[in-house]
C-alpha cells in the first residue's frame, strides 16, 4: 500500500500513530513491509491457507464474535444432506461434472424441510436447458452479477440457533478448516508457525466489540485461478471476527486505476450492465419477465431488479421504450458464454473479430500472454489507438517484438492503424469514481490543443456519425433500430463542439416526470415514469446539483466528511453499517458507534448515512409471505443478500465452490499438499499453441522451472506504463526493469547484482537488470527453500525507459468466475546473460517446452 | 563599508539579530526576494482529480494564459490534505510534457510508416469500419436463441476514463449489438 497508493497510506501511518498494530503480508518486503509491526513473507499463491488458517484458529479457540454471528452471518443455516465438502471428496465439493469442467450447485443449497411454495417461485434453469447450455450461461461471469447480492438464495430455510447441528453453516465450516493448522500453514505458505501464531493473537485480540480489524488487499489477491476464494476467505474470516459494516472494519480493495471502481459500476465490461444488473442471456433471458424472474431476489434491494432495468432502458431509448414493446428490452444483446478481453483475442485470431478499440489501455504489453495480444490485433482489418503518446499497441507493427524475432514483417501485416490523440483530465469534465465508491468531479481547466478530444467527444461524435450513416442508408433494417432508437441528443458546448458531461451525469443519476431529478433509487419505478441510467448512481444529480463535484474542505467536517464528493449507493461511507449496531439497534460499544436506532424520532440515525430502510425498528419481523424490501427483519443488515445475512458459506453465486480451499496455482513447483485435486478443477483454461501451459508439482518437467515468479507494481510507474514511462521525471526515478532475487538465488544461478538475467517460461523469455537483495526472502518449506522472482511489471520497448514486459511470460489460465488471469503466481527458470536476439529467443523457448515435454494438453486437466 | 559585509550573512543576521531560529528574515537573501512561486500570476485555479491511482488525491490546476502551469495537490481534500505522490507530483509532465501527441497518425494496411490524416477524415472512416465489422460479424440466432450481436468489434479501456465517458461507450457499443466490450477491471 506504501508504494503503490502512497497518499492512501497516510491513514495507515495515522491510524499507526494512535495505537493500531499493522501487519504486512507480502513475498516481498516493501516500504509496507518497513512500517509495518509485523512483516510476513509468504510464498505467492498460498493465501486462502494462511487466511484459512486464521479461521480455523479462530474456530478452534472461540475467538469469534458470537452476538455478531447468530445475529448477521448464516452461521445457523442448515445444508442440505447431499452436500459434500472437499475434506470428503479429496479437494472437490459434490456436483463436480469433470467432463464439463462444471460444478452442479443443487447440493449447496439450505435445507428447507417446511415445503412451501413461494409466490413467484421461478422454475430452476436446470429444469429448463441441458448441462452444454447451463455452462454457457455459467460461463458469462455470473457470479460478478449483483456485486455483493450473491446468488438466489432460500430466504425461508432450517436453521440452528445453539449451531450445533452438524450440518449447519458453523459446523461445516470448522471441519472443512480443521486441517489447516499452524503445521499446514508453514508447509504450505512457508510462513513459520510462531509468525503465524502471533498474527492470529493479534488480529483476534483486535476485533470484538470496542475492536476492529480491517483487510486491506489488492491484485496480489485476485489475479490468481482462486482469486475470487481469495477475498471469500477474507470475508469468512471477517464476519466471524465482526469485522464487517464497522468503522475500521471491512476488507478493502485498493484499485490502480483512477476510474477502474466506476468503469465496473458503469461497465464497460461484457457480462455486466449499469449497477450490476448482468446482460442478458440467450438462455433464460429470453423476454424482460423471464430476465426480471432470473435474475431478480425475492427478498432484499435485488427484488427491485425489474425498477432498475426498466429505467435503465428508458434511459437508453426514451419515448420509443414503452410497457406494450418490453421497454424495448430485445434491443439488448445477448451472451452465449464468456466473451472477456481473452476470448476476444481468440477471435482475433481466428479472424471474427475485425475491429479493435483501444481506450487509454496498452494489451502490448499490459495484458497477460503480451505475444498472444500482439499476434491477435495483427489479425485485425483495423485498430483504433486511443491515448496520450506513441504506446506499444499503437507501433507493435513497426517496431515490436515479433518484428524482431521475425514472425512477422511490416509489410506483410494489413491492420489498418488509427492513433486519436486524447485529452487529458485537466482537459474536460467529468467524474472518477475512486476505491472507497466516491465520485469527484474534475473540471476542465483548458481546451485540449490540437486533434486531442475526450472519449465523451469521440464517443459521442462517432455514435452521431453512424447514426448519420444508417439513417440514411437504404439497407436499413430492424437491427439497425437500437441504435437509431438510442436517445443520443446531449448538448454540445465550444469550439471542439465537446458534449455537456453535466448532461450525461444528469442521464446516469435519473429523472421522473418532466426530468425532474431523483434523488434516490427507491424512487424508481417499473412502469416506465423514471429514467436513470444507473441504478447505484441515482441521486448523484439530486436537486439538479453535481452531488460528485461537493468539495467542503474537510478540516471544516467530522471524520466522515459527507460532504465531500458523493459515495454510492445514496452517498453511504460505509457499505452494510446497518451491522455496526447490535440487534436492537444499539452501537457494540460506544468506541465503535457509526449508526444506530433512535427510539425517540424512531429512525436510524448516525454519523454516516444508515444503510438499512430509514425507519424500520429493528424488531421489525416480516410476515411470513412477505417479499423485497418488506422481507428485510429489523435485523438483517446485509440488505443486498437474498437472505439478509454475511455469509460464512456461499450456497450460490460462485461457480467454483461455496467454500474456499487451498490449490495450487495453475504452474507450480508444489504438489498439492492438502488433496489429490492439485488445481482449481473448474478454473478457465484457454487452449491454444500461443498459450502453452507448464508442468506442475510431481509431475515430469516441472522441475524445469523451479522458482515462483510474482508481479507488482512500483511507486513511480503506472501500470503498462503508458502514462510514466514517458515522463522524464518518472522515467528517472525507476530507469530500468529489474527483477529481484534474494542473495541465496543468485549464488545458486550465478546471478549477478546489476547485471543481466533472462527469465524464461513456456511462453517466452525476457531480460531484466538483475536486483541482488534481502527483500525478498527464501522460504523453507516441506523441508525444500523456495526461490521467488520479483517482476514489476511496467515496462515495454516504447518510452524514456524500456525494457521487456513481464506480461511475456504469463499464462492465460482465469479464474472461472470473473475471468481474471493468474499474474502473481507462475513458475519460471532463471539464468545469468541476456535473451538471445532475434529467431534465437524463440529458439530458447521451444529448447525449455522440449526439455519439460509440453504439449498442448500439458496443464489442462481437471 | 566593505569591511561591514559580514554583517549581512545569514550567521551574522542570525546571531545579531530578532530571527534566532534562523526561520525567517535572517535566511532571505536578495536571491530570495527575487524568486515566485511559479503558482503566482496564474489567472485561475481549477479543482481536479489525480488521474493515476483510485485512490483519488485532489488536485489544483493552475492556469495562465490558457496554458496549465501547475498542478498540486489540494489541501482541502479529506482524502488527500494535499499530498500527491511521485506518480501525482508528475501531472504536470503527463498533460503538458513532450511525450504528447497532438495529431491524427493514420498507419495504412501493409503501410511501414505513419502518415497524416485529418480528425475529420478519421472519424469519418472509423465509423465506416465500424458499420462494416458490425455487418460482417453479425450474429441474429445462435443455436436458434435470437442474440442479435455482433462479434466483428471489440473494445478495450475504462479504467482510466471518466464515467460519464465509459457511459456513452458502454450505451453506443451496446446499441451496436457489440458484447465484446472490457477493460482493465478485468486485468
Amino acid at each position: 500500500m506504501a508504494e503503490a497508493h502512497p497518499v492512501g497510506f497516510q491513514w495507515v501511518m495515522e491510524a499507526k500513530q494512535r495505537g493500531a498494530t499493522v501487519i504486512h503480508v507480502d513475498p516481498r518486503f516493501t516500504r509496507t513491509s518497513a512500517h509495518a509491526d509485523v512483516y510476513v513473507p509468504i510464498r505467492a499463491g498460498a493465501d486462502i491457507a494462511f487466511v484459512g488458517g486464521i479461521i480455523n484458529y479462530v474456530l478452534q479457540h472461540d475467538r469469534y464474535f458470537r452476538d455478531y454471528v447468530l445475529a448477521y452471518t448464516n452461521a445457523s443455516a442448515v445444508l442440505s444432506e447431499d452436500f459434500a465438502d472437499t475434506e470428503d471428496l479429496d479437494g472437490v465439493f459434490s456436483g463436480l461434472d469433470r467432463e464439463l469442467r462444471m460444478y452442479d450447485m443443487e447440493t449447496w443449497r439450505y435445507q428447507r424441510s417446511e415445503v412451501r411454495a413461494a409466490a413467484g417461485d421461478r422454475t430452476p434453469l436446470r429444469d429448463r436447458f441441458t448441462p452444454q447450455q447451463l455452462r454457457q450461461v455459467r460461463r458469462a461471469a455470473r457470479g460478478e452479477a449483483h456485486g455483493s447480492g450473491g446468488g438466489a438464495v432460500d430466504p425461508v430455510h432450517d436453521a440452528d440457533e445453539t449451531l450445533q447441528h452438524p450440518r449447519c453453516v458453523f459446523q461445516v465450516l470448522k471441519r472443512h478448516f480443521a486441517r489447516y493448522t499452524p503445521e499446514l500453514v508453514a508447509e504450505v505458505a512457508g510462513v513459520p508457525e510462531e509468525t503465524f501464531l502471533r498474527v492470529c493473537e493479534l488480529v483476534t485480540a483486535n476485533s470484538g466489540r470496542d475492536r476492529t480489524t480491517t483487510f486491506v488487499y489488492s491484485l496480489g489477491w485476485t489475479q490468481h485461478t482462486v482469486g475470487v476464494q481469495y477475498i471469500r476467505t477474507a470475508a469468512i474470516l471477517q464476519s466471524l471476527l465482526g469485522n464487517m459494516g464497522r468503522p475500521g472494519g471491512g476488507i478493502l480493495a485498493l484499485r490502480g486505476h483512477a476510474s477502474i471502481q466506476g468503469s465496473t459500476d458503469i461497465p464497460t465490461l461484457f457480462d455486466l450492465l449499469p449497477g450490476y444488473l448482468p446482460m442478458p442471456h440467450a438462455y433464460g433471458n429470453e423476454d424482460l419477465d423471464t430476465y426480471v424472474a432470473a435474475e431478480s431476489l425475492s427478498k432484499g434491494f435485488w427484488a427491485d431488479t425489474r425498477n432498475y432495468m426498466v429505467s435503465l432502458l428508458k434511459a437508453w431509448w426514451g419515448d420509443t421504450a414503452t410497457a406494450g414493446n418490453d421497454f424495448c428490452y430485445a434491443y439488448l444483446p445477448r451472451l452465449t458464454g464468456s466473451h472477456s478481453t481473452y476470448e476476444t483475442v481468440l477471435s482475433q485470431l481466428s479472424g471474427v473479430c475485425t475491429g479493435y478499440f483501444l481506450l487509454g489501455q496498452n494489451p502490448a504489453v499490459g495484458s497477460a500472454n503480451a505475444r498472444m495480444q500482439r499476434m491477435g490485433m495483427a489479425s485485425l482489418d483495423w485498430l483504433v489507438v486511443r491515448d496520450f503518446s506513441m504506446i506499444e499497441s499503437a507501433t507493435w507493427w513497426r517496431d515490436g517484438p515479433e518484428i524482431e524475432t521475425e514472425q512477422m514483417r511490416t509489410e506483410d501485416i494489413k491492420t489498418e492503424v488509427f492513433f486519436l490523440p486524447a485529452a487529458a483530465h485537466t482537459e474536460k469534465n467529468g467524474s472518477f469514481t475512486n476505491t472507497q465508491r466516491m465520485l469527484q468531479w474534475h473540471h476542465a481547466a483548458v481546451e485540449p490543443a490540437g486533434d486531442a478530444r475526450s472519449d465523451l467527444w469521440f464517443a459521442y461524435h462517432l455514435g452521431r456519425r453512424i447514426r448519420q450513416k444508417l439513417a440514411a442508408s437504404s439497407a436499413e433494417t430492424d437491427r439497425d433500430r437500437p441504435v437509431l432508437d438510442l436517445t443520443w441528443d446531449y448538448p454540445v458546448r465550444g469550439p471542439l463542439a465537446e458534449p455537456d458531461a453535466e448532461a450525461v451525469l444528469a442521464e446516469v443519476s435519473g429523472w421522473g416526470a418532466d426530468r425532474t431529478p431523483l434523488s434516490s433509487y427507491t424512487e424508481l419505478n417499473d412502469d416506465g415514469s423514471t429514467s436513470c441510467g444507473c441504478w447505484i448512481y441515482c441521486g448523484v444529480y439530486a436537486g439538479g446539483v453535481n452531488q460528485a463535484a461537493r468539495r467542503t474542505p474537510g478540516g471544516t467536517q467530522d471524520w466522515v466528511a459527507a460532504d465531500w464528493g458523493w459515495a454510492w449507493p445514496a452517498n453511504r461511507r460505509v457499505l452494510y453499517n446497518r451491522a455496526s449496531a447490535d440487534p436492537d439497534g444499539r452501537p457494540w460499544s460506544d468506541r465503535k458507534a457509526l449508526v444506530w436506532w433512535d427510539q425517540a424520532t424512531r429512525r436510524w440515525t448516525g454519523h454516516d448515512v444508515p444503510d438499512f430502510i430509514a425507519d424500520r425498528p429493528p424488531d421489525y419481523r416480516p410476515a411470513a409471505d412477505a417479499r423485497g424490501t418488506e422481507a428485510i427483519s429489523g435485523t438483517d443488515a446485509f440488505i443486498m443478500q437474498g437472505d439478509g445475512k454475511a455469509w460464512l458459506f456461499a450456497p450460490a453465486g460462485l461457480v467454483d465452490g461455496p467454500l474456499p480451499v487451498h490449490y495450487e496455482p495453475q504452474e507450480s513447483p508444489f504438489s498439492n499438499v492438502l488433496h489429490g485435486q492439485q488445481h482449481n478443477p473448474v478454473r478457465e483454461v484457454l487452449t491454444h499453441p500461443l498459450n502453452l501451459y507448464q508442468p506442475s508439482g510431481d509431475e515430469p518437467g516441472s522441475e524445469v522451472f523451479p522458482y515462483v515468479a510474482t508481479t507488482y507494481r512500483l511507486t513511480e510507474h503506472h501500470t503498462a506504463g503508458g502514462m510514466s514511462r514517458f515522463l522524464p521525471y518518472l522515467a528517472e526515478l525507476q530507469p530500468a526493469f529489474f527483477c529481484e532475487v534474494s542473495p541465496e538465488l543468485a549464488a545458486e544461478r550465478g546471478l549477478e547484482h546489476a547485471g543481466w538475467a533472462t527469465i524464461v517460461t513456456a511462453r517466452s523469455a525476457i531480460e531484466a537488470r538483475v536486483l541482488v537483495t534481502r527483500r525478498i526472502q527464501p522460504l523453507r518449506m516441506r523441508g525444500r527453500v523456495v526461490h521467488q522472482v520479483g517482476l514489476p511489471w511496467h515496462w515495454g520497448p516504447n518510452g524514456l525507459t524500456t525494457g521487456d514486459a513481464a506480461n511475456e511470460l504469463v499464462h492465460l489460465a482465469l479464474d472461472p468466475n470473473v475471468y481474471i488471469q493468474e499474474d502473481k503466481a507462475l513458475a519460471c527458470d532463471i539464468r545469468p546473460g541476456r535473451r538471445p536476439r532475434g529467431p534465437a529467443l524463440l529458439d530458447l523457448v521451444r529448447e525449455y517446452r522440449q526439455r519439460a515435454a509440453i504439449t498442448l494438453k500439458t496443464g489442462t486437466d481437471t | 563599508m566593505a569591511d561591514r559585509a559580514w554583517l549581512r550573512w545569514p550567521v551574522a543576521r542570525q546571531l545579531t539579530g530578532p530571527d534566532k531560529l534562523g526561520r525567517g528574515a535572517a535566511t532571505r537573501s536578495r536571491r530570495t526576494d527575487s524568486i515566485a512561486p511559479r503558482i503566482r500570476g496564474a489567472d485561475r485555479v481549477v479543482k481536479s482529480v489525480c488521474p493515476y491511482c483510485a485512490v483519488g488525491c485532489a488536485q489544483q490546476v493552475y492556469v495562465r494564459d490558457e496554458q496549465v502551469i501547475q498542478i498540486e495537490g489540494d489541501p482541502d481534500s479529506p482524502v488527500s490534505r494535499g499530498r500527491l505522490c511521485p506518480k501525482g507530483s508528475a501531472s504536470l509532465q503527463l498533460t503538458t510534457g513532450a511525450a504528447r501527441e497532438y495529431r491524427v497518425r493514420y498507419r495504412r494496411p501493409f503501410g511501414t510508416d505513419w502518415e497524416d490524416l485529418d480528425l475529420e477524415a478519421a472519424m469519418d472512416m472509423i465509423a465506416d469500419r465500424v458499420i462494416e465489422s458490425r455487418r460482417k460479424g453479425w450474429q441474429q440466432e445462435v443455436d436458434g436463441k435470437p442474440v442479435r450481436r455482433t462479434l466483428g468489434f471489440a473494445s478495450l479501456g475504462g479504467a482510466t476514463l471518466d464515467n460519464e465517458e465509459n457511459y456513452l461507450i458502454k450505451k453506443l457499443f451496446t446499441a451496436l449489438g457489440a458484447i465484446q466490450i472490457e477493460n482493465q477491471a478485468r486485468i
